[in-house]
C-alpha cells in the first residue's frame, strides 16, 4: 500500500513537470513462434502506467514523460520480460517484444530429487515441452512424445481404445526383467504394471494435464534412481497454478475425432474363395462351402467417433495458487462395441508458508475409466469363411451362423465374428488415485539448505465382469452348456515416503557452486485379486468354484542416495551420485546393491576465447559413467522355496476320492540385482543464437548378471528353467537431436526438428557355462503349430533374433514346397526346399540359422512447425529402419491347407497365398526365412493446421479461440506385405488396426 | 514465535525421517499363501496332498488344470504331459501311429529325423526329471528320522511309510522310462539337495541295477490291489514294472533276464486280483476305473483332473474327418492321429477281431500326406463314453475326460509271460494258455486261438492288443525291427515308402541344453 501511494505521488509530480510534451510507446507482443499475445500486461515501473494488449498483441501507452524507464511485460503463461527504454519528448517509440514461455526449462531442469540449471547438466536428457507434443487424438500421455526425442522409441501396441504403448529408451537392457523405463509423475514413481480391467496403466493420466517430459537417458543421470534407472527415467511434470494473478483463467479444449480403418487385411472374397476351394479342394471341403459373400472385416469394424473435452481453471486465491482440471474422453473403438470412457479430475495446490520458507506441493489426480471391451476374438474376422452368411436360418446360437458338429457347435472351429461381438459382455471399471504431498523447507538460519519430504500414494482398484449367454455358441460349449458369468477385481497400489536434504550455494554468487543432496526413499507395492467363482449365465449355478487362495503379492524397496554437483566458474561441472537399494525380492544376503555414477561437462562457450565470436552461442561437451540396477518385472518371492496349493481342477484321485495337491516351486536362493553400467559421451551445441541447436550422444550400456529364465541342470531344481542371474548383454548407439529455425521472420516462422537414433543390441553371455554349442533360449511363439518358436536369444546376436530354415527357390524364383511335383521328376523333398546347412543329409532343427533382428537399428523422427500471422500448421513423422518382421499371417493363413476341412470347418486365406500357392503347411515351412520381411517404414503421424482467432470481438471480456484440424496416422510408406509394419516383438498376427483419425480441435481461453 | 514454529517443523521432519529409514524389516516380505517346506511337512495330514502331486505329475501338466501354472517351462504346457509325450515318443516313430499336426517336433518323430532339440524329447526328459526331483524331496522329507523329529504318531508314521514307498515306485517308474528312452543319464537320489549342482552321469546298466534293487525292496511293502486303493501304486504295479525291466534286460544291459520277467508276471497273475475285462473296448472308456484288468492306472477326471494331455489328447486327437465327436463323449475333433496301412494289415480277420476299432468312412488307408487327416485310418480306441453308452462327467460338452490311462494291465502281463515262454524261459503250455485268453477275448470264441508259441505272432499280438499304450517302440527294439530294413512302414526312416534308419535312433538324445549345462553328461552316440 505504501508503495502505491509513493508511486502515485511520483506520478503526480512527473506529470506536473512535463505535461505537454509527453511521449508514446507502442508495439506488438508475440511469443517465440510469432503468435501475437493477447492480454499481456505492460507496466512502466515507477510510473504506475499500464496497458493490456489487444487480440492482435498490440498495445499503446501514451502520455509518458521523457526519461528512462523500465517497462515490464507480463503474461501469465510466459516469463516476464523487462526492457529499459529512453523516451525523448514527443517521441513515438515502437517497442516490439517477444515473450518466451520457457520460463521453467530455460534455466532449470528437473532431475531426480531436485533440479539443476540446464547448463550444469552433465548427463543425457531430452526435454519435451507442451508446444512440441504430438497433436491430434491422443488417449494416453506417452503418445504425446512419440518420435520427438532421440533414443526414445515409443510404439503404440495396437489401435484399441485406451491401448498402451511399449516404451524403450536406448533399447532393452534385460531379457526377463522389465525393459520399461521408470515413470515419475511430480516426484512419484508410478506403478508400471497393468491392472485387470484396464489395458494401459498410463491411460489413467489425462494427457492434457501434462506440462512437460524430461527423459533421463544415461546412467549418470538415472543412477540417482539406482535400481530403478536401468531403462531410463521419464519425469512428467504436470501443470500447476501460477498464483501470479488472482484472476481466474479458464482453458477449455474440445477435440472431436472420427476414426476409420486405415487398411483392411487382403483376403479372398466369397466368390474367389468358392472358386478356389471348388477347383483345388477335396469334395469334403467343397461340401462345407456356403453361398454368401460376406466381408467379415466390414461386419466387425466400423468408423468410430471420439470426443475429448478438457477444462482447466487456474489462478490463485490469496497466496494459494491452484489448478483444477476435469477431462472427459469417450472413445469408441473401431471394433464394434469397443468403448473407453475416462473421467479425470486433477487438483494441484502449491502454497507457500512461513515467509516463503515452506513450499508445499499438493497434487491430486483422480481418474475413473469405464471399459466395454469388444471380444478381441473378432479380430480374426478376416479369416472367417466368406461364403457363410452372418445369420443362419435357424434360431440356434442367437441366430448366428456357426460351424456345427452334430447339433452342437464345433468346439475347435472359429466362432462367428459378429456373434462373438454381440454375444459377450465384458465390462470393467477402474479407478486410480495418484497423489503426493511434498514439502520443501528452507532452513531459517541456513537458507542454503533445503529439506524436502515427499509422501506419495498410487492406488488403483478395478472391478469387472464377463458374461457369455448360454444361447451363444461359446456359452453352449461351456461347462453344462449354461453360459458363464464371472466377476473379477483387483486392487493394487504403492506408497512412497522419502526425504532429502539439499545444500546449494547458488545464492552466494561464488565461482565455486556446490549442490549436494542426501536422502532416502522407501516404497512398497501390493497387488491383490480375489479368486471368484464362475457362475452360469443366469448366475444361479456355480460352474467353476473359486480356488481357495487369492492372488496376493507384495514387495518393498528401501534406498539411500546422495549426489554432489560442483560447478567452477560456469565452465566446468562435475557430478557424482551414489545410491544403495535394498529389495524384498532378494534374500537378506543379496538384497543390497550399490549404484554409483560420475560425470563431467565443459561449457566451452563460457571460456574467454569464445567471447569474441558470434556464431556459436552454446557448446558443451559431456562425459558420464554410471551403474544402474534392475529388479522390476520378476516375481516377488522368486528367491524363496515354497509349496503352493493347486487348483480344484488339478487334483488326483485315490480310491475315487479327490485330493488337492501341494507343489514346490523352483527357486534360486542366490538371486540378486541385474546391473547395467553405461558410458555416455555427448555434445550440446547452439549456433546463431540457437537458430540451429542440438545434441549428439554416443553410448554403450553393458548389462551384467542378467535376470533371465534359463535351463538348469536336469534334476537340480524343482523346475527345468529358472529365473537366475546369468549372462550379459550390450546396447550401444548414437543419438542426434537437432532443431533448425528455417524461417524466423516477424510474421512467419518455420521450425524443423529432427532426431535420429542408432541402437545395436548384442547378447554377450547367456548361460552359467560358456559354450558355443549352446542352443540359446528359444522364444517367440507363433501360430500354426503348438510350440513352434521363431526367435532365439543367442550369443553374439541381438535378442529376439529369428531362428529359421533357409528357403530354397526354383528357377522362377518361387519358393520350393516339400511334396510338390519336381519338374525333373518325383516330388521335392526336404533337402530340395531348405538348405541343409550342416550337410548331414537331413533337415532338422540343426539346420536352422540365426537371422537378425526384430528391433530396428535406426529410428528417426522429424517434425515441422509453421506459423504465418494467425495461421499455424505442423506435421510429425517417424521412421524405423533395419528391423524385420515374421509375417505369421502369411505363413499360417497363406497355404491351401489353412483352409482346413477335416476338422469340420473352413477358413479364409490371405491373398498372399497366390505368391507361392503352397498346398500344405508344415513345421519347417512355418519356420522358413521366406516369411521374414523387412519392416522398414515411414509413418506420417499427423498433419495439422489451424487458425488462432485471438480475442473474439463480440464476446465481452477476454475470450480467445484457437481452432485446428489434425489428421493422424495419415500414411505409412513400407514394403512390408502385412497390414502394419509397426508391431512390437517382431511377430505379425492379427493386430487391432490403428485407425486413421480426423480431429477437430477447439481451444477456448477465458 | 515464528522461529519456534520453524524449528518445530524441522524437528518433526528429522524425527519422521529417522523412524522410517531405520526400519529394515520393511524388506522382509514372504508369500501370504505359500507354505515353506518345514511348515508343510510338519503336518502329517499334508503328506497325501504332496503324494497326490507326485501322481498328478503323470496325469496333469501343472497345478492350474487344464493349463496354466505348468510344471515344465520353455515348451508348450501340453507337450509336458507325461502320458501324451510318452505316447509320442513310443508310438509315433512306429507303424501304429502318425500325426498330422505341424506342432514343433511332431513331424520329426513321424519321420525319425529328431534332433537333441526336439520339443517332445525335451518335454519327456524334463518331465521325467521333474518327477524324480519331486519324488526325491518327498522321500527325503518322509524319512524315519524326519518323522521322528517331527513327533509323528505311529499311525501317521505307518501311513506315511507306505506313501514313501509309493514315491519310490514313482521314481523307479520314471527312471525306467529314462532308461528305456535315453539310456545314460544324470542320476539323483534323495541325498541330492535342491540347488545349483551338476548331477553325476549313470550308465544304462548301472541304472538298471538301481531300478531293480529299488523295486525289489519296495514290492512287498506296497499296498495290495483292491478297488479301495485304485490309483495307488500296489505291489502288483511294482511286479509288472519289474517284468518289463527284465523282459528288455538284454537291450538295456546285454544280458537277458527272461526267467525273472516270467516270475514277476506270475506274482501278478497269481495274486488273483485281476482278470481280463470281457469287452476289450471297455478298457478304454470313461468308466474304465471299474475294469478288473487295470494294474496301474493314470487317473483323469473331466471335472477335477483336467489336462490337455493324457487321455484327453488320446481321444480328441484321434477324432477328425466325418467322425462325430459326440459319439466319443467330447466336444471337438483335433484331427491329428491315425495309423499306417502296415498296422491295419496286422488284422487279417478285420472285423471279427473286437480290437479292430479303425474308423474308415471317408478315410483312405494309404498315407501320402501326413498333414491330411483323411490319409490313414482313424483309430478312436479311447473314448469318453461309458460302457453303458453315456458320456462322461462333462456331458460330452468339453474336451476333458474321465477315461483313465492303463499304464499296466493284465493283458500285457499275459503277453510278457507268453513271450518269456516262447523264448524258453517259462512254461510253454502256460504261456500258450495266457496268449489264447487274449485271442479268445478278442474274437469272442476260441476259433482263432494259436496252436503254438511263435515270437513274431507274439510281437504282432502285442501290436493288436497294446497299440497306443506306449509300448510299441520298446517292443520293436527288442525284436530288432525298429530301425532295421526287415520291416518297413510309411515314413519309417523319413521315406514315404519306408526305409531302414540309423541304429543310433534306438536311443533318444539328451537335450542339448542339459549337455551344455552338465559337463558330467555325454550325448548318446550318433547325435
Amino acid at each position: 500500500m505504501k508503495k502505491q501511494i509513493l508511486g502515485f505521488l511520483t506520478l503526480m509530480m512527473v506529470n506536473f513537470l512535463a505535461f505537454s510534451q509527453n511521449a508514446t510507446l507502442k508495439g506488438t507482443v508475440r511469443d517465440t513462434l510469432g503468435t501475437p499475445l493477447f492480454n499481456t500486461k505492460i507496466l512502466i515501473e515507477g510510473l504506475g502506467k499500464g496497458a493490456v494488449t489487444n487480440d492482435l498483441g498490440q498495445y499503446v501507452l501514451t502520455d509518458i514523460p521523457a526519461g528512462q524507464y523500465t517497462v515490464v511485460f507480463r503474461n501469465l503463461e510466459f516469463k516476464a520480460l523487462q526492457k529499459t527504454v529512453v523516451l525523448a519528448s514527443s517521441e513515438v517509440k515502437i517497442l516490439d517484444v517477444t515473450l518466451s514461455n520457457e520460463k521453467e526449462f530455460e534455466e532449470v531442469l528437473i532431475i531426480g530429487y531436485g533440479t539443476t540449471r540446464t547448463t550444469d547438466m552433465t548427463g543425457s536428457a531430452s526435454v519435451i515441452k507442451e508446444e512440441d507434443f504430438l497433436k491430434g487424438n491422443l488417449g494416453s500421455p506417452e503418445q504425446l512424445i512419440m518420435g520427438k526425442a532421440a533414443g526414445v522409441k515409443i510404439n503404440t501396441n495396437d489401435g484399441a481404445p485406451g491401448s498402451g504403448s511399449t516404451i524403450r529408451l536406448r533399447g532393452g537392457t534385460s531379457i526377463n526383467a522389465s525393459n520399461d523405463p521408470l515413470i515419475v509423475v511430480d516426484g512419484v514413481p508410478l506403478d508400471n504394471g497393468g491392472i485387470a480391467g484396464s489395458s494401459n496403466a498410463l491411460a489413467m493420466i489425462n494427457p492434457d494435464d501434462i506440462a512437460s517430459f524430461v527423459i533421463l537417458k544415461d546412467a549418470s543421470a538415472t543412477a540417482i534412481y539406482g535400481s530403478r534407472g536401468a531403462n531410463g527415467v521419464i519425469l512428467i511434470t504436470t501443470k500447476k497454478g501460477t498464483g501470479k494473478e488472482d484472476r481466474l483463467r479458464v482453458n477449455w479444449q474440445s477435440n472431436h475425432s472420427l476414426m476409420s480403418v486405415a487398411r483392411y487385411a487382403d483376403v479372398l472374397t466369397g466368390d474367389d474363395f468358392r472358386r478356389l476351394v471348388s477347383e483345388n479342394g477335396s469334395p469334403a471341403q467343397s461340401d462345407l462351402l456356403g453361398d454368401a459373400n460376406t466381408d467379415w472385416q466390414r461386419e466387425v469394424f466400423r468408423p468410430a467417433y471420439t470426443v475429448d473435452n478438457n477444462i482447466s481453471v487456474t489462478g490463485g486465491i490469496k497466496k494459494l495458487p491452484y489448478r483444477l482440471s476435469y477431462g472427459n474422453r469417450t472413445e469408441n473403438g473401431l471394433l464394434r462395441r469397443d468403448l473407453f470412457i475416462r473421467n479425470s479430475l486433477a487438483l494441484s495446490l502449491t502454497p507457500k508458508f512461513l515467509d516463503n520458507h515452506l513450499e508445499i506441493e499438493f497434487n491430486n489426480r483422480f481418474a475413473q475409466t469405464a471399459n466395454n471391451f469388444a471380444n478381441r476374438g473378432a479380430l480374426g474376422a478376416a479369416y472367417f469363411d466368406p461364403t457363410q452368411p452372418v445369420l443362419s436360418e435357424s434360431d440356434a446360437y442367437g441366430g448366428y451362423f456357426e460351424w456345427l458338429s452334430g447339433s452342437l457347435p464345433n468346439a475347435i472351429a472359429p466362432r462367428n465374428p459378429v456373434g462373438l461381438l454381440n454375444q459377450r459382455e465384458d465390462k470393467s471399471r477402474v479407478i486410480r488415485y495418484i497423489g503426493n504431498l511434498k514439502a520443501t523447507y528452507k532452513l531459517p538460519f541456513f537458507p542454503d539448505i533445503r529439506a524436502t519430504v515427499n509422501l506419495g500414494i498410487d492406488r488403483a482398484q478395478s472391478s469387472g465382469w464377463v458374461a457369455t449367454p448360454n444361447t451363444s455358441a461359446s456359452g453352449a460349449l461351456g461347462i453344462g452348456g449354461l453360459g458363464s458369468y464371472n466377476d473379477y477385481g483387483q486392487n493394487r497400489g504403492n506408497k512412497l515416503f522419502e526425504s532429502y536434504l539439499n545444500y546449494n550455494n547458488a545464492s552466494k554468487k561464488s565461482k565455486h557452486l556446490v549442490d549436494v543432496t542426501l536422502g532416502w526413499t522407501a516404497q512398497d507395492w501390493f497387488t491383490f485379486s480375489p479368486n471368484l467363482p464362475v457362475y452360469s449365465y443366469d448366475q444361479d449355478t456355480i460352474i467353476v468354484p473359486a480356488n481357495p487362495n487369492p492372488f496376493d503379492t507384495r514387495n518393498a524397496l528401501l534406498s539411500y542416495f546422495g549426489r554432489a554437483i560442483y560447478t567452477f566458474d560456469n565452465r566446468f561441472v562435475v557430478n557424482a551420485s551414489i545410491r544403495r537399494d535394498g529389495s524384498s525380492r532378494f534374500s537378506p544376503q543379496t538384497r543390497w546393491g550399490t549404484f554409483p555414477s560420475a560425470a563431467a561437462a565443459w561449457i566451452i562457450t563460457n571460456e574467454k576465447f569464445m567471447e569474441k565470436q558470434k556464431v556459436v552461442n552454446m557448446l558443451k561437451v559431456r562425459a558420464g559413467w554410471g551403474v544402474t540396477g534392475q529388479q522390476d518385472g520378476i516375481g516377488d518371492y522368486a528367491y524363496i522355496g515354497n509349496y503352493y496349493p493347486g487348483a480344484l481342477t488339478a487334483q488326483y484321485a485315490f480310491g475315487g476320492q479327490f485330493y488337492s495337491v501341494f507343489r514346490p516351486d523352483g527357486f534360486d536362493a542366490n538371486l540378486k540385482w541385474e546391473t547395467t553400467s553405461s558410458l555416455n559421451l555427448g555434445v550440446d551445441f547452439g549456433f546463431f543464437n540457437d537458430r540451429i541447436n542440438g545434441t549428439i550422444d554416443v553410448y554403450r550400456k553393458d548389462t551384467r548378471d542378467l535376470l533371465a529364465v534359463v535351463p538348469v541342470s536336469a534334476g537340480s531344481n524343482f523346475t527345468n528353467q529358472i529365473l537366475t542371474n546369468v549372462g550379459s548383454m550390450r546396447n550401444e548407439g548414437i543419438e542426434i537431436t537437432t532443431s533448425f529455425g528455417l524461417i524466423a521472420k516477424k510474421d512467419m516462422r518455420l521450425n524443423l526438428g529432427a532426431n535420429a537414433t542408432y541402437n545395436r543390441n548384442t547378447v554377450l553371455k547367456l548361460s552359467q557355462i560358456e559354450d558355443p554349442n549352446s542352443p540359446g533360449v528359444l522364444v517367440g511363439g507363433i501360430a500354426g503349430g503348438i510350440g513352434n518358436t521363431i526367435q532365439v536369444h543367442q550369443l553374439g546376436f541381438p535378442t529376439f533374433s529369428y531362428f529359421v530354415y533357409e528357403q530354397l527357390y526354383d528357377a522362377n524364383g518361387r519358393p520350393i514346397e516339400v511334396g510338390a511335383a519336381n519338374p525333373n521328376g518325383g516330388v521335392y523333398d526336404d533337402t530340395d526346399a531348405f538348405v541343409d546347412r550342416n550337410g548331414d543329409g537331413i533337415i532338422n532343427i540343426d539346420d536352422r540359422y540365426i537371422f537378425p533382428q526384430a528391433a530396428p537399428l535406426w529410428f528417426l523422427g522429424l517434425s515441422l512447425d509453421f506459423t504465418y500471422k494467425r495461421w499455424f500448421a505442423g506435421l510429425s513423422m517417424r521412421s524405423e529402419l533395419g528391423g524385420y518382421l515374421y509375417n505369421n499371417i502369411h505363413s499360417n493363413n497363406g497355404t491351401f491347407q489353412s483352409v482346413n476341412g477335416p476338422q469340420g470347418f473352413l477358413n479364409n486365406m490371405s491373398t498372399l497365398y497366390f505368391n507361392e500357392e503352397f498346398q500344405t503347411t508344415s513345421e519347417r515351412q512355418l519356420l522358413s526365412d521366406h516369411y521374414i520381411e523387412r519392416a522398414d517404414f515411414l509413418r506420417l503421424d499427423y498433419v495439422n493446421f489451424g487458425y488462432d482467432f485471438g480475442r473474439i470481438k463480440k464476446v465481452k471480456d477476454y475470450v480467445g479461440l484457437r481452432a485446428g484440424i489434425t489428421i493422424s496416422n495419415v500414411l505409412v510408406i513400407t514394403k512390408y506385405q502385412g497390414l502394419d509394419p509397426e508391431i512390437n516383438g517382431g511377430i505379425d498376427n492379427n493386430i487391432y488396426p490403428r485407425p486413421r483419425v480426423f480431429t477437430l480441435n477447439l481451444t477456448f481461453n477465458f | 514465535m515464528k522461529t519456534f514454529r520453524k524449528s518445530y517443523f524441522l524437528l518433526a521432519l528429522i524425527g519422521l525421517s529417522i523412524t522410517v529409514a531405520g526400519c529394515k524389516k520393511y524388506l522382509n516380505q514372504t508369500p501370504p499363501y505359500g507354505l515353506n517346506a518345514e511348515a508343510l511337512y510338519s503336518d502329517p495330514d499334508n503328506y497325501i496332498n504332496v503324494l497326490a502331486k507326485l501322481y498328478s505329475g503323470l496325469s496333469l501338466t501343472g497345478i492350474q488344470g487344464p493349463a496354466g501354472n505348468g510344471d515344465i517351462a520353455g515348451i508348450d504346457e501340453g507337450f509336458s504331459a507325461y502320458v501324451r509325450v510318452l505316447w509320442n515318443l513310443q508310438d509315433l516313430p512306429t507303424d501304429v501311429a502318425v500325426c498330422g499336426w505341424n506342432d514343433v517336433g511332431i513331424p520329426e518323430l513321424n519321420r525319425m529325423t529328431w534332433s537333441p532339440e526336439n520339443s517332445l524329447v525335451k518335454g519327456m526328459y524334463f518331465r521325467i526329471y521333474y518327477q524324480l526331483t519331486l519324488c526325491n524331496e518327498f522321500i527325503r522329507q518322509s524319512s524315519e528320522d524326519e518323522m521322528t523329529r517331527r513327533g509323528f504318531s505311529d499311525a501317521d508314521k505307518q501311513r506315511i511309510r507306505i506313501y514313501r514307498n509309493e514315491a519310490r515306485f514313482l521314481r523307479a517308474l520314471s527312471y525306467y522310462h529314462a532308461l528305456d528312452l535315453f539310456g545314460n543319464i544324470p542320476f539323483i537320489t534323495e541325498d541330492d539337495l535342491v540347488g545349483a549342482f551338476q548331477p553325476e552321469r549313470i550308465t544304462r546298466a548301472e541304472l538298471f541295477n538301481y531300478i531293480e534293487t529299488e523295486l525289489l525292496d519296495i514290492e512287498q511293502r506296497l499296498l495290495s490291489p483292491s478297488p479301495a486303493v485304485y490309483g495307488h501304486a500296489t505291489n502288483a504295479a511294482a511286479a509288472t514294472l519289474l517284468a518289463r525291466l527284465y523282459l528288455n534286460a538284454e537291450v538295456y544291459t546285454g544280458s537277458p533276464r527272461y526267467a525273472e520277467a516270467a516270475e514277476a508276471c506270475l506274482r501278478v497273475i497269481n495274486s488273483g486280483a485281476f482278470s481280463l475285462n470281457p469287452s476289450y473296448p471297455n478298457n478304454f472308456k470313461a468308466d474304465n476305473h471299474t475294469s478288473p484288468e487295470t494294474i496301474f492306472p493314470v487317473v483323469y477326471d473331466g471335472q477335477y483332473a483336467q489336462t490337455w494331455g493324457g487321455t484327453t489328447f488320446l481321444i480328441c486327437a484321434s477324432l477328425g474327418g466325418s467322425i462325430a465327436a459326440a459319439d466319443y463323449g467330447v466336444n471337438g475333433k483335433w484331427a491329428g492321429n491315425r495309423v499306417t496301412p502296415m498296422f491295419v494289415d496286422k488284422f487279417p480277420d478285420s472285423t471279427l477281431d473286437s480290437r479292430f476299432l479303425f474308423y474308415r468312412e471317408g478315410q483312405q488307408k494309404e498315407i501320402t500326406n501326413l498333414g491330411t487327416f483323411t490319409h490313414g485310418y482313424a483309430l478312436p480306441k479311447f473314448s469318453n463314453m461309458t460302457s453303458a453308452g453315456f458320456p462322461g462327467s462333462n456331458g460330452g460338452l468339453s474336451a476333458h475326460v474321465d477315461t483313465d490311462f492303463p499304464m499296466f494291465r493284465l493283458a500285457d502281463v499275459y503277453l510278457m509271460y507268453a513271450e518269456c515262454a516262447a523264448r524258453g524261459f517259462a512254461d510253454q503250455g502256460q504261456g500258450l494258455t495266457y496268449l489264447n485268453r487274449i485271442r479268445e477275448r478278442a474274437y469272442g470264441n476260441p476259433t482263432f486261438n494259436f496252436a503254438a508259441l511263435n515270437l513274431q505272432d507274439i510281437l504282432d499280438e502285442r501290436a493288436r492288443e497294446l497299440h497306443w499304450e506306449c509300448v510299441r517302440r520298446t517292443d520293436l527294439i527288442r525284436f530288432n525291427q525298429f530301425v532295421e530294413g526287415t520291416y518297413l512302414w510309411t515314413f519309417k526312416g523319413g521315406a514315404l515308402e519306408g526305409q531302414a534308419a540309423s541304429a543310433h535312433l534306438k536311443l533318444y538324445p539328451i537335450p542339448t541344453s542339459d549337455i551344455v549345462l552338465n559337463p558330467n553328461l555325454e550325448q548318446n552316440p550318433g547325435y
